[in-house]
């Protein structure tokens, strides 16, 4: 598994946790990091999706 | 002698032998991580209700350090995509990035663990407890010999479990102030060190171990940015080859803290 590949597992699991992180903040009723949270997770998708087109021609391997 | 497929593939792996090494070295880490976290799980789950902490570390401080290793992540990834489309400039300032990012992570790191050591959780004769921040020891405090005094800015509680849930109402309530406490009246002062509870010791073990890997990481890092860079004037791709494998261990470690960052600190 190539760095690249590694690094779509870490976007992945960061987008997870920014939107966790949301929901954890939701959750302990503070509203506005919460929307942060879901701002940020969709902020990272952005980041991956730019990423991948960036390194197209990276192998996975 | 050379060292064998340390640019192109073994035909057998059908990766480079630095690759199928870091490889190897991390499904140990990974053990090593998994059977801490498996501590902590055990540890969690085991403790009597009530007895394990909430709110001890700040959310704020977790999250700049999310962040940064998030951000370094990025910019170690940069630095590999860099050497590949051969830009050595590019490479180096992606570099640099990475080592400040790191050398800020440990710097907040070293903060939250002095906040620890100076936090103090004392029992007086009298059955009530005082928490808070050490201000001051006086000149002449001596515990052993009740002499002197300690200067704490924090709060007095009835009750140990008090202290254990920070997020509740009832804590977010509690005012703090100066207390001034003669060594007379100490029966028992402890710091939040490693060894003050369960908790204490499972999170300095967990973040401990992490920041040295940190450690490690950036020592490695700087390492390329600095002497090692030599070989990007003769062997191009495998120098290419190394800062993607450093690349990979950086990555394990930034994983491992998106783990543990949930775990200690929102839960």
């Amino acid at each position: 598994m190539s760095l690249k590949a590694f690094h779509l597992i870490f976007v992945t699991l960061l987008t997870a946790l920014t939107f966790g992180c949301a929901a954890w903040a939701f959750a302990t009723g503070n509203a506005f990091w919460g929307a942060a949270g879901i701002v940020a997770g969709i902020l990272v998708i952005f980041y991956g999706v730019y990423f991948l087109k960036k390194l197209k021609r990276i192998s996975y391997l | 002698m050379d060292i064998p497929y340390t640019i192109k593939n073994r035909p057998d792996t059908g990766l480079y032998n630095a690759k199928l090494g870091v490889w190897l070295f991390l499904a140990s880490e990974v053990m090593l991580f998994g059977g801490l976290f498996s501590a902590y799980i055990l540890l969690r789950v085991g403790a009597p209700t009530g007895t394990w902490p909430h709110g001890w570390l700040d959310v704020r401080l977790g999250t700049v350090n999310t962040l940064l290793l998030a951000l370094s992540a990025i910019t170690t990834l940069l630095a590999w995509a860099s050497c590949k489309v051969r830009e050595f400039g590019k490479f180096k300032f992606f570099h640099a990035c990475t080592i400040l990012l790191a050398l800020t992570f440990l710097g907040i790191k070293s903060y939250e663990y002095h906040d620890k050591l100076v936090h103090y959780e004392i029992q007086l004769n009298n059955g009530k407890i005082a928490d808070g921040h050490l201000v001051e020891k006086s000149a002449d405090f001596n515990l052993a010999k009740k002499t002197g005094s300690v200067t704490l800015h924090g709060h007095e509680v009835e009750t140990h479990a008090e202290l254990m849930d920070l997020r509740s109402e009832e804590a977010k309530k509690a005012v703090h102030a100066e207390l001034i406490i003669p060594a007379s009246e100490i029966k028992h002062m402890e710091n939040y060190g490693p060894r003050h509870n369960t908790f204490t010791a499972i999170y300095f073990t967990l973040t401990g171990l992490h920041a040295l890997h940190i450690l490690g990481g950036t020592l490695v890092i700087f390492y390329f940015w600095g002497p090692g860079r030599k070989m990007w004037q003769t062997e191009p791709e495998r120098f290419t080859n190394r800062i993607e494998v450093s690349g990979l261990f950086w990555h394990f470690v930034d994983l491992v803290w998106i783990f543990l960052f949930p775990v200690l600190y929102l839960t």
